[in-house]
């Protein structure tokens, strides 16, 4: 059993709009291609060319069609969903780990496995209800989000940079990095402003990481039957009818013009 | 609780940056690429650059496995068993560029025309054009004509400009944003950029597709609309737009054809403009009544004239007769609703929603400008109406008048080049009149007499010999097809192969997959390619291929001349070709290489460089036959298209401080390397919007060198070269169509936008009542994808996706498999449900399926065994309809490859070994793959001190 600290000066997280995520895997193969050659054990892939490529990857997005319940239309909406670790408060990871490797991190809450002492007995992963783990087949290590912690303070990385790799990526701009526990942070105004989706709450795991809700989609063109407003009432929609009226708007144009000769 | 561990937190990144240009699907976004030891370790979004400003897509993050995969050829190879088989052996470059010279020599001096060359997702057309004009065949495109040339030509004839390379929404300004037909592919990231500023800013987006996925997922409202309808949609919003008086009067006047007189009697210039005796166009002054030319200084063209010479009334305005085409009972919601899937009210909703946005939440920027007849204005009027479509619409047969279409609802509401509309990115704007005109005459032993691809505006301008003959191996520029701007290179294979409208000798291609996802019908196409005449030779003799990559399609050549990957090559993204501007500013980039290939492979530019001065080709050699260019970067700095302009417009002149014009600067690309691998000028305030009409724009694109002398135009709402075509088909003129297409010509080429029901009529639907539809998806880029180790694990197989109708018909359950059968064939392949689906439609990723062999995948790879090919169900002919003639399945104008015209039935079936048909196996050019992979294990890794014995890719460099 590993304890987890009592509280942690900042609670760095994502916030994840659900809105605006397109579903393109930017984010998990951005993830991918700087935590294969940064901390710890590089992401695997067995079989990488054969009938059952397998890899290790720390994100990954799933695709779900739904109907809305709060919605009376019968339409189906379709939400991409990138899932990585949460950094729980309540990490069920850390509390289950036999040797200490899990841990999470008492400066910034970051969950993070010390692949040393890791001996890659999988109990993290059965723990964690949100799948966020994978243990690495080749290195025999478990692996997970570290919110790009050799990214975030690196200061041989520009200012700008300093950001998880699926952050800086996404080109729909649907991932935010910041610190939950300072109200004044992008990503607590966001979730004040837009609420925010706690995944499985009866897990009491405190996930520090926010969903941003899928907007309610606008009412659909058409949904009230109305023609189009006419701006300054044709006749008919005859085209004899609309040349009249064609004639009348076009003296009506001339006398609000107000471009002048060069 | 224990220690935590000591972490460094600031491990070294990488020894080196450089920055260069993507080149993982078409966007061409700009990359940092970090190196350490010498070797690729990361590759990340260029902040600085203006297509993606830091973004990268997976694709572009999955750089590093394409730069690394197993599929890369090494050296060149001469085909040693038969073709198909993949069989070859090794070659030394002098042996293989021999060779060639030796096949390409006596074509090159006696009968040109027998070399087709043919390039796919190049973007270098405005260099390997050159060196197919300098060879002289006329037989030279690339894979427009069966990609999007409707969505390209269709723009370019009716405002000059197009989507995606050409234009974009205003994403700064648009309040709504309507989507047809666009999937996840172009342009990739610019568009999920856009969408996420729109989102963050509540503005509205509503998405026209059969298929929710991607952006049209998270669109504020989807439009489930039935495949080939989106034109009989969009002429019924034109409608009821008219009817309300809800069109942008002023805009109409002022920047297009609407005040143009058209002649309404009866002969040889019926339906042609009234011209004065220069040529230009005439409108009623408003104020005079005078007939004036219509880019008279300070005219008012009046939308509702008419003209009437001694004998009465010959002329009206192409505004009446445009208000007469589409004022009319067949557009009514009521009428097109059903075909379109959709309700009479959503319609009406939709033009009220546009109506609303475009007139009565408009914007007004306060920047003074001047127009082309010398009027000031003293702000700029945005209608914040933004389109954007892509392939859905073009891809069908009936295509080019959809595109039409949409855009002359943009037109009318007064959207395009206006603040939150859609906004052209130099050097385009740019009018047909613009272009050249195709060039197709061929003289043994000399240049072609002029580029091969242009813009035709009558019977005269079509590539046919004097006997009325085709003189392109493609047919393009003929009755079939007129108007066929990028060629068509989907029909290539096919007519070679039948010696028809000639035999050739030699087909030379890079890049394009023909022999796989690139073609209908795949499996004739292996068959023509490998197929043989009595005498025991193949039909088709010669067959040189250059590609990166073990594709399907180098199994089928006989000489491979392999390529390098993107990172190890020089390009050049220029503005003579396929430009990567943005709509305020004039942007070109380079690619150089980054590293250095480990293997016996060539920038294919270089090597045809290299052929062409082994031939010596005009342009590729001095007077005393010497070589002109070392290698592509020296063509890149120092060839001049016209004095002062060359392939690269940034740093030009002694000094390197010239933009768009200037001596060529010997170091240039040392100057692009310092400035991120590209080159940006911004275009001045006053000419940022109504570009085509904007003095301001038009002195600014003169001074960076798009045109010589300002061209301002107006948009054609009327387009008068497809009323010259109908003239010819009514018998006027010397040109005639042959009488097979006389009816074709005259029905489809109407001069205002029509609708007519490409997918096929009542009695097709019931036989094949469905649609089937390929889309591409935003992780994966074609064939490219499938050899990349992280890529194929998102995307490694591709079922087809049923709606719920269809799904319970049948009474699929998960895990079964369906024969799906066309006209022209079946296939055998898994099935999934998808309820966000039209209730008419089945769908697939594109291009997933490989054959057994290729990519140096296994042979039991989910991409053989589960994926597949829609293309075997597509023929590039349409079923025979019992005259005797074989009917072009493409676009009667264009000859775009109709591809979503597509109709099928679905049959439960037994699962089978694998997704049929099996098209057999190919030996692999290169050795077997690595088993598994541990990617960054070669670089310092810290936090850990776990070594792991795997075979390692970067160890093999």
């Amino acid at each position: 059993m590993t304890s987890l600290p009592a509280s942690t000066q900042r609670a760095l997280g994502l916030a994840i709009d659900l809105d605006t995520c397109v579903g393109c895997h930017a984010c998990i193969i951005a993830c991918k291609e700087w935590n294969t050659a940064n901390y710890g054990a590089p992401l695997s892939d067995r079989d990488a060319y054969g009938s059952d490529p397998v890899g290790t990857f720390l994100n990954r997005v799933h695709t779900y069609e739904y109907q809305p319940a709060d919605s009376d239309s019968l339409d189906f909406q379709v939400t991409h969903f990138p899932k990585s670790c949460l950094h729980c408060e309540d990490a069920p990871c850390v509390t289950v780990c036999p040797t200490g490797a899990s841990y999470k991190r008492s400066e910034d809450g970051i969950v993070l496995v010390n692949e040393e002492a890791c001996i890659g007995c999988g109990l993290c992963a059965w723990a964690c209800p949100y799948g966020a783990r994978e243990l690495d087949a080749t290195a025999g290590v478990m692996k997970k989000c570290t919110l790009c912690v050799d990214r975030i303070y690196n200061e041989n990385l520009p200012e700008v940079d300093r950001e998880p790799a699926c952050v800086r990526t996404c080109p729909a701009g649907a991932r935010h990095f910041g610190d939950f526990a300072d109200p004044g942070s992008q990503v607590s105004q966001l979730v004040r402003e837009r609420g925010s989706i706690t995944l499985m709450p009866e897990m009491e795991t405190k996930p520090v990481n926010a969903y941003l809700p899928p907007r309610p989609k606008q009412q659909a063109c058409g949904h009230t039957a109305s023609a189009v407003q006419a701006k300054s009432a044709p006749e008919t929609a005859s085209p004899t009818g609309f040349l009249a009226w064609l004639d009348g708007a076009l003296s009506r144009l001339e006398g609000s013009s107000s471009d002048k000769t060069a | 609780m224990a220690k935590q561990p000591d972490l460094d937190l600031n491990p070294k990144v990488s020894d080196e940056i450089r920055r260069t240009t993507c080149y993982m699907c078409a966007c061409r976004c700009g990359i940092n690429v970090h190196l350490q030891d010498g070797a690729v370790k990361y590759i990340e979004g260029n902040r600085d650059h203006p297509v993606n400003r830091g973004v990268l897509c997976a694709k572009g993050s999955a750089g590093i496995m394409q730069h690394l995969s197993p599929a890369r050829l090494r050296t060149p190879l001469l085909r040693t068993g038969e073709r198909g088989a993949g069989e070859f052996k090794e070659i030394s470059w002098e042996e293989a560029l021999s060779l060639a010279a030796t096949w390409l020599a006596p074509l090159h001096k006696d009968s040109p025309n027998k070399l087709a060359f043919f390039t796919g997702r190049d973007q270098s057309q405005s260099f390997t054009s050159f060196w197919a004009q300098a060879f002289g065949t006329p037989n030279y495109a690339a894979h427009g004509g069966f990609c999007s040339v409707n969505m390209a030509t269709a723009g370019i004839y009716t405002m000059g400009g197009a989507f995606w390379e050409f234009g974009q929404p205003d994403w700064e300004r648009a309040k709504l944003l309507m989507i047809f037909g666009v999937a996840e592919d172009h342009d990739s990231n610019p568009i999920k950029i856009g969408l996420g500023q729109m989102k963050a800013r509540g503005a509205k987006v509503i998405g026209v597709n059969p298929v929710r996925s991607g952006y049209n997922a998270v669109a504020d409202e989807w439009v489930a609309i039935t495949p080939g309808t989106d034109g009989l949609l969009i002429l019924s919003l034109i409608r009821e737009l008219l009817a309300a008086g809800q069109v942008d009067l002023d805009y109409l006047a002022r920047y297009t054809n609407a005040p143009f007189l058209i002649d309404e009697t009866k002969g040889e210039t019926k339906g042609l403009f009234l011209r004065d005796e220069a040529g230009k166009p005439l409108v009623k002054d408003r104020r005079s009544g005078e007939l004036v030319a219509f880019d008279t200084p300070d005219c008012q063209p009046d939308l509702s004239a008419s003209y009437s010479d001694a004998a009465g009334q010959t002329h009206r305005t192409a505004f009446q007769h445009l208000a007469e085409a589409y004022l009319i009972d067949e557009y009514a919601p009521e009428a097109v609703s059903s075909v379109c899937g959709l309700t009479p009210e959503r319609i009406r909703g939709l033009a009220q929603e546009l109506a609303e946005v475009a007139f009565s939440q408009s914007i007004e920027i306060k920047q003074p400008w001047t127009d082309f007849r010398g009027q000031r204005h003293e702000s700029m009027i945005g209608r914040p109406v933004a389109f954007h479509a892509m392939r859905g619409i073009s891809a069908h047969a009936n295509g080019f008048q959809t595109c039409r279409a949409l855009h002359v609802l943009q037109i009318l509401l007064g959207s395009v080049e206006t603040p939150g509309g859609f906004r052209f990115k130099p050097p385009y704007p740019k009018p047909m009149e613009a272009h050249p005109k195709p060039h197709a005459s061929w003289t043994p032993g000399a240049p072609l007499s002029g580029p091969h691809l242009g813009f035709v505006t009558c019977p005269d301008d079509l590539a046919l010999d004097d006997q009325g003959k085709p003189m392109r191996i493609d047919k393009a520029f003929t009755w079939e097809n007129p108007l066929s701007a990028h060629g068509l290179m989907h029909m290539v294979i096919s007519n070679a192969h039948a010696g028809d409208p000639y035999e050739i000798d030699t087909l030379f291609m890079y890049m394009a997959n023909m022999a796989w996802n690139s073609s209908m019908n795949t499996g004739a196409v292996m068959d023509m390619l490998t197929d043989k005449k009595e005498d025991g030779s193949y039909r088709i003799p010669h067959f040189i291929y250059s590609d990166a990559y073990a594709s399907e399609t180098v199994a089928y050549a006989d000489l491979i001349l392999p390529d390098t990957t993107y990172l190890e090559r020089h390009d050049c993204i220029s503005l003579l070709d396929r430009p990567i501007c943005e709509a305020d500013m004039a942007a070109d980039a380079i690619r150089w290489p980054v590293v250095e290939p480990g293997r016996e492979v060539r920038g294919f530019q270089s090597v045809l460089l290299d052929l062409g001065a082994r031939l010596g080709l005009k342009g590729f050699v001095s007077d005393d036959g010497q070589p002109l260019y070392k290698d592509y970067a020296d063509y890149m700095v120092n060839h001049q298209r016209r004095p002062g302009v060359g392939p690269l417009a940034g740093f030009r002149g002694a000094n390197g401080d010239q933009g768009g014009r200037g001596e060529p600067n010997p170091d240039q690309l040392q100057a692009y390397i310092d400035n991120g691998g590209f080159w940006s000028a911004h275009i001045p305030d006053e000419a940022l919007f109504y570009k085509p009409w904007n003095q301001a724009y038009q002195d600014w694109a003169v001074e960076l060198g798009f045109f010589d002398k300002p061209q301002p135009y107006v948009f054609q709402l009327y387009l008068e070269p497809l009323r010259r075509f109908q003239l010819a088909a009514e018998g006027f003129g010397e040109r005639q169509p042959p009488d097979h297409l006389r009816e074709q010509v005259r029905q489809r080429f109407a001069p205002l936008p029509t609708w007519w029901p490409s997918c096929g009529d009542e009695e097709q639907a019931e036989s094949y009542p469905l649609h089937a539809l390929t889309q591409r998806p935003a992780a994966m880029y074609h064939s490219w994808g499938s050899q990349n180790a992280w890529l194929r694990q998102i995307h490694g197989e591709n079922p087809l996706y049923v709606p719920r109708k269809v799904w319970d018909e049948q009474g699929f359950r998960p895990g079964d498999w369906a024969c799906l059968s066309s006209p022209h064939g079946s296939i055998t392949v898994p099935v999934a449900l998808m309820e966000s689906l039209n209730e008419n439609t089945v769908w697939t990723w594109n291009a997933i399926g490989k054959r057994s062999g290729a990519w140096a995948l296994s042979p039991d790879a989910p991409e053989v065994k589960r994926g597949f090919l829609l293309n075997h169900l597509i023929s590039e002919l349409l079923p025979p309809k019992g005259d005797g003639l074989r009917w072009s399945n493409s676009d009667p104008i264009t000859g775009q490859a109709a591809w979503f015209d597509l109709r099928v039935s679905i049959a439960k079936t037994v699962p089978p070994a694998r997704s049929l048909p099996d098209m057999g196996a190919q030996t692999s050019p290169v050795p077997p793959a690595p088993q598994d992979l541990a990617f960054g294990q070669a670089f310092d890794h810290p936090g850990s001190d776990q070594t792991v014995n795997v075979e390692t890719q970067e160890a093999a460099e």
